[in-house]
């Protein structure tokens, strides 16, 4: 049983902290401009894409460094050329641009690299086992997943509550007129961030790409995920959604190991139903199989006691 | 002079009939063109376009010089959208759709044309399904109007528990499925076909995930690996099944993996030397060795049209050719003849295998085979990755025969 368990730990372990790097950009954006970005999701399957086509021509290491960069240069254009544009009619408009924007890249990324799974793979230095407990491998590349997103958190974090330009964008956040009117370009920062943010989405998919497949539906299999983690963390706050982050992923990975369900409960509290009763479905039901609604369970149970979310100050 | 011309126009208005193009025998094709499962649909509509075009088309056509017209109809694999298209190709006139993926929306499909063939006399469709293997489509819930050139799940079940009881040194297995109507009938009828034939065979794992929600299946093969499993059997497509497969892989899990759908559209590739000699499934089609002439020759016409695609679904190809059959004997494309004429019909398809739609319950009687993941003796391979199907085992038609609890009511006119 403990095999399970840590493994079970390592895989929400894995899956909260690739979340994470999705929820950050996200979450970061939010902060900055007050709207939710729809095709943050997108962005990361672009970098998934993008990285799939160049470590075709220089390798893996080359699509880690330029993917996110195309991603996030592809992201300053779409703040800049259209969400800037859009910000004028209000924040409707705005939400209302990133749902169709979202669409688009769908159907784009579905032109260009056609509607079939993609042979992605992770490079072959990390073709190893990292260790191995009870028979069961934890493979390098995972150790890898992990590394990169701790160091993601651990720099962002740093330039943000501790460099000058991180002074600079959080002041941008609350007080974007004295920025302004101290001499700083705020729109610049604002292209900035959310350059930076659809980068990280971009390092997202481009790590994630080998593991969970590229393929022209893992933008909408993640999409929903990374707002309910941006809600729950609490909206614009960097530290929730790293917890919210692990919240989810642990949660979702011990369910599925987990092998308790509603016949377990029930015989626990001594009652038995009928194979033919109406909702029979409902007394069978157990926890492997509503893991993956755990995380909206999560959110509603947040919503309703801490409507801020975990980490959030925002009081409007 | 006046009249001269008069005539000139009346003789090319009573000419014209002859020399104008027929109008086209349309054929609906209603499948995911766009969404997660959008990769399956798009590979069956091109490659039943290319069929019509290489059969019919360019051979002047069917019924006397009549073009055949595929129409797309993206139903996204979704139910709902399944009855929004439905009324677009009712409205579009369309008496014959073609429908494969997701015996939900087959489901649908089936209950729907029933209730408007009911209620429109004259005006019926066809439902022509190459895929949906949901065995209640031809038993409890079988109609006139539903032909399923596919064998069911647990005509594949039979054969693959068959298989998988001649490994003798088996002694467990892990039952993992999509939560749906099909994933459910897997489940089952694994359980009780092993049960029947290896009771030692233990079960240590039975398990359903949501369809298509799914991120990251390492915490499931984490499962599979404490369970002690000696093999994995599984009814996923698309990407549940890449996924699902590349975390066994890659957990370092060096166990046999059952399937139905683990092959092409980019599936092949992505498994790549991982997945040689371990993954196998059970399908209507021998990709290799291809034993006639005519199956290479089309296979070859195929790729040399579509480069990056490849035969996956032969079945579409069996159907559309004996729905043309079934036209050409009735001389006609009312769905009501054309029905008449495909049960019990006997075809040899172009890999030269004998096929028989069983009028009893509208069942395509087929041979089936159990192949596996490998780049040895691949002559048609998948996705350009060099990987492929290679047959190990086949089976005739007649011993995939199941007895059918259908009672068909038949339309009278």
């Amino acid at each position: 049983m403990s095999e399970v368990f840590i493994f079970a730990t390592l895989n929400g372990l894995v899956t909260g902290l690739l979340l994470f790097m999705l929820a950050s950009g996200l979450t970061l954006i939010f902060s900055m401009m007050g709207v939710l970005n729809f095709a943050h999701a997108s962005f990361y399957m672009l970098g998934a894409y993008f990285a799939y086509t160049i470590s075709g021509v220089i390798g893996f290491w080359g699509g880690l460094l330029f993917a996110p960069l195309i991603v996030g240069a592809i992201g300053a254009i779409v703040e800049r050329y259209g969400l800037r544009r859009v910000h004028a009619s209000g924040h409707v408009a705005e939400l209302v641009f990133t749902f169709g924007l979202a669409f688009l890249i769908e159907e784009l990324v579905q032109f260009f690299w056609g509607r079939d799974t993609k042979n992605y793979q992770s490079p072959e230095i990390f073709d190893f086992a990292l260790f191995s407990l009870f028979g069961q491998e934890f493979s390098a590349y995972r150790g890898f997943m992990i590394f990169i997103a701790i160091a993601i958190f651990a720099g962002l974090y740093v330039v943000l509550t501790r460099s000058r330009v991180g002074i600079i964008i959080q002041a941008a956040i609350s007080h974007p007129n004295t920025v302004a009117n101290l001499g700083h370009n705020v729109p610049f920062i604002f292209m900035c961030v959310f350059g930076t943010g659809t980068a990280l989405a971009g390092i997202a998919g481009v790590i994630a790409g080998p593991v969970l497949t590229t393929f022209p539906g893992m933008a909408t299999v993640l999409g929903s995920i990374v707002f309910i983690i941006v809600v729950i963390g609490g909206l614009g706050s960097l530290p929730g959604a790293l917890i919210a982050s692990l919240l989810v992923g642990l949660l979702q990975s011990y369910a599925i190991a987990s092998d308790v369900g509603m016949p377990e409960l029930l015989t626990l509290l001594g009652i038995s139903f009928d194979r033919n009763h109406p909702l029979n479905d409902l007394w069978t039901l157990n926890l492997p199989q509503i893991a993956p609604v755990l995380p909206y369970l999560l959110l509603v149970l947040v919503l309703i006691f801490k409507p801020t979310g975990l980490m959030g100050n925002r009081e409007e | 002079m006046k009249t001269l011309i008069a005539a000139g126009v009346t003789a090319l208005a009573l000419l014209s009939p002859s020399t104008q193009a027929q109008e086209p025998v349309r054929l609906g094709f209603m499948d995911p063109l766009s969404g997660t499962f959008a990769s399956v649909g798009t590979s069956g509509y091109t490659l039943l376009q290319f069929a019509v075009d290489y059969f019919y088309n360019s051979k002047g056509g069917i019924l006397g010089g009549r073009m055949i017209e595929i129409v797309p109809l993206d139903n996204k694999q979704s139910p709902t959208e399944t009855q929004l298209q439905f009324r677009r190709a009712v409205s579009e006139e369309l008496r014959f759709i073609i429908q494969g993926n997701s015996s939900a929306v087959a489901n649908t499909l089936n209950q729907t044309i029933t209730r408007h063939n009911r209620r429109n006399e004259g005006q019926e469709i066809l439902q022509i399904n190459y895929a949906a293997v949901d065995p209640i489509l031809t038993n409890e819930e079988c109609s006139f109007w539903h032909f399923r050139f596919d064998a069911h799940a647990i005509m594949k079940l039979e054969i693959l528990t068959d298989f998988i009881a001649m490994n003798e040194e088996l002694e467990s297995v892990y039952i993992i499925g999509q939560d749906y109507s099909f994933g459910q009938v897997v489940a089952d009828n694994t359980i009780r076909l092993l049960g029947e034939k290896r009771p030692d065979i233990e079960i240590v794992g039975n398990e359903f995930h949501p369809i298509g929600q799914v991120k990251d299946f390492t915490p499931y093969v984490t499962k599979i690996a404490s369970s002690g499993a000696g093999a994995v059997i599984t009814g996923n497509f698309g990407a549940d099944m890449v996924s699902l497969a590349r975390s066994i892989i890659d957990s370092g899990l060096d166990i046999p993996i059952y399937t139905f759908y683990a092959a092409y559209d980019g599936i092949t590739a992505t498994l790549g030397a991982d997945g040689k000699d371990r993954i196998r499934l059970i399908h209507t089609d021998r990709a290799n060795p291809v034993l006639s002439e005519a199956r290479s020759e089309f296979n070859r016409a195929y790729k040399a049209a579509h480069p990056n695609f490849d035969v996956t679904q032969s079945r579409l190809v069996n159907a559309l050719m004996m729905l043309v059959q079934a036209m050409e004997q009735a001389q006609s494309d009312d769905p009501y003849e054309v029905a008449l004429q495909l049960e019990d019909m006997r075809f040899t398809n172009l890999g030269g295998e004998e096929l028989w739609m069983r009028g009893e319950d509208h069942q395509l009687i087929q041979p089936l085979f159990i192949s596996k993941h490998t780049d040895e003796g691949i002559e048609f391979d998948a996705d350009n990755s060099g990987f492929g199907l290679f047959t190990e085992y086949a089976v005739s038609g007649a011993d995939t025969a199941l007895e059918t609890s259908c009672r068909m009511r038949r339309p009278r006119r």
